[in-house]
């Protein structure tokens, strides 16, 4: 590592969690400029706080997170989405009584640029199906098109990094299998992206690097292709 | 049991039963129903369908006070001691409201309280006030209120939750030293060293229903509760390579 350029985003001995106690123990991670991450482990392991400490949601209690070089580890949620951080959230967490247009426009709530429309275009794009319902109600949309929206909403903020949490959640395999092109495609195109999983091998093929969490730390970490045939994925996830 | 919450069956038809002294464990995913379970049989929730027998006698629909005072004590995720309190206090509160044994007037109760406070380690910390403990300690709080009303059947529900390895291996050793005490438990955990290291049954709960159970070392490589956990795809290629493996 030591020719190679800073990455994008450096996490070191990070500990967060909430007031009944934390939830993350000195997690190690770094995520170079357009890599795709896969983030893994069982419930509880501490996936989504990961999520919620890197977009400045969860405080970090000790340790630090470096994004671009910067010191980012106290800047606040809505610094982190203009630094180029964004977060879909678990369950999407769309205003289903707005429609799909505002919904996406709201991701580019902070910028002021000209570029917006050029983005919008860009995500309809990647969604071509979202086109003709930018007028509908997002809460009346089936569970993969608000999934499209949710992730096309992240990346109207333009962001460096793209977190996804639980994308396939709920959703038919067919459905999964187009997301996951669709985000390889938004990768390829230059945005780093980390996908939190629980569907272990949705995240680890589209992978190009895994970090394994089990209660709190990095048990496992490596090349996707290695860490999928480790025995310790599935000892992470059930203690044997 | 079935409890219903608008459409959804957060438990669904779940049947089984547990003997005197045994220790098990409930798992299974986020949302399988782990923790509604634990609040039909301590009567935070109705029951929709099914029944809960205790001793041979119905106790569906019965108050929570009540059940407790049977003698099936439990905890909560979320902790909350009283704060104005010290240590002791508060597990003389067990004391002073439990189970029909336990209730005998203050002095009794602070007997008690020490005899709990001791049993999992918090002794020391007794005449400290509640804001004073540590996170894992405000735990073994949590445990010492509830098996301080003297339970038959302690329900503990994600205490190891938050705790890192060492400090769970000394919650496994107080779940222990109270089930040495002749306590039967439920326990419900995502840690699946704390089911491995003291159940000698589980049972795995997705979607409300029961998927599978029996020893932790059995039920956590069946095909099923792999799936539940790490996913179809995964499950399935586990499933190739044991029929690639087959006859040979």
């Amino acid at each position: 590592m030591n020719a190679s350029p800073r990455p994008l985003l450096e996490v070191r001995g990070l500990t967060a969690g909430f007031d009944a106690g934390p939830v993350l123990f000195g997690i190690d991670l770094e995520v170079a400029h357009a890599e795709l991450i896969a983030l893994v482990g069982a419930n509880g392991a501490g996936k989504s706080t990961l999520l919620g400490a890197l977009s400045g949601l969860i405080r970090a209690t000790s340790g630090t997170i470096t994004l671009a070089g910067e010191d980012v580890t106290r800047a606040r949620p809505e610094s982190l989405v203009r630094k180029g951080i964004a977060h879909v959230p678990q369950g999407r967490r769309l205003f289903g009584t707005m429609s799909v247009e505002k919904n996406l426009l709201l991701g580019a709530y902070l910028r002021r640029d000209r570029e917006v429309r050029d983005d919008m275009k860009r995500v309809l794009g990647h969604f071509p199906a979202l086109a003709d319902k930018l007028s509908r109600d997002a809460g009346t949309l089936s569970g993969g098109e608000q999934q499209m929206v949710a992730i096309g909403r992240g990346l109207m903020a333009r962001p460096k990094l793209l977190m996804i949490d639980e994308l396939s959640l709920g959703l038919a395999p067919n459905v999964v299998d187009h997301l996951i092109e669709v985000v390889q495609q938004i990768n390829r195109e230059g945005t780093a992206l980390i996908l939190v999983e629980q569907d272990v091998l949705v995240a680890l093929d589209a992978a190009s690097r895994a970090y394994v969490l089990e209660n709190g730390r990095v048990v496992l970490s490596g090349a996707a292709a290695e860490v999928k045939e480790d025995p310790g994925v599935r000892k992470a996830y059930l203690g044997l | 049991m079935t409890k219903r919450f608008g459409g959804v069956a957060a438990v669904d038809s779940v049947s089984f039963e547990v003997a005197g002294g045994e220790i098990i464990g409930i798992i299974g995913p986020n949302g399988a129903g782990k923790t509604t379970l634990l609040n039909c049989i301590s009567g935070v929730y109705r029951l929709d369908g099914g029944d809960i027998r205790w001793e041979g006698g119905s106790i569906a629909g019965m108050a929570p006070y009540r059940i407790a005072r049977l003698g099936i004590g439990r905890t909560f995720q979320i902790v909350r001691p009283f704060g104005s309190m010290t240590v002791r206090e508060n597990a003389a509160i067990g004391a002073l409201f439990g189970s029909e044994a336990a209730r005998s007037g203050p002095k009794e109760a602070f007997k008690q309280a020490d005899g709990v406070l001791e049993l999992v380690g918090l002794a020391a910390k007794a005449s400290l006030p509640v804001s004073a403990l540590t996170i894992p300690d405000r735990k073994r709080l949590e445990v010492a209120r509830a098996v301080a009303t003297r339970p038959h059947v302690l329900l503990l529900d994600e205490v190891m939750a938050g705790l890192n390895n060492v400090e769970i291996d000394q919650a496994l050793d107080m779940v222990r030293a109270v089930h040495a005490t002749g306590v039967t438990v439920l326990l419900i955990e995502h840690v699946m060293r704390v089911i491995i290291g003291v159940c000698r049954r589980a049972i795995v709960l997705e979607s409300g229903r029961v998927l599978a159970q029996g020893e932790p070392e059995v039920v956590l490589r069946d095909e099923r509760v792999i799936q539940a956990y790490l996913g179809e795809r995964y499950a399935k290629r586990l499933r190739h390579e044991r029929d690639q493996e087959g006859p040979y």
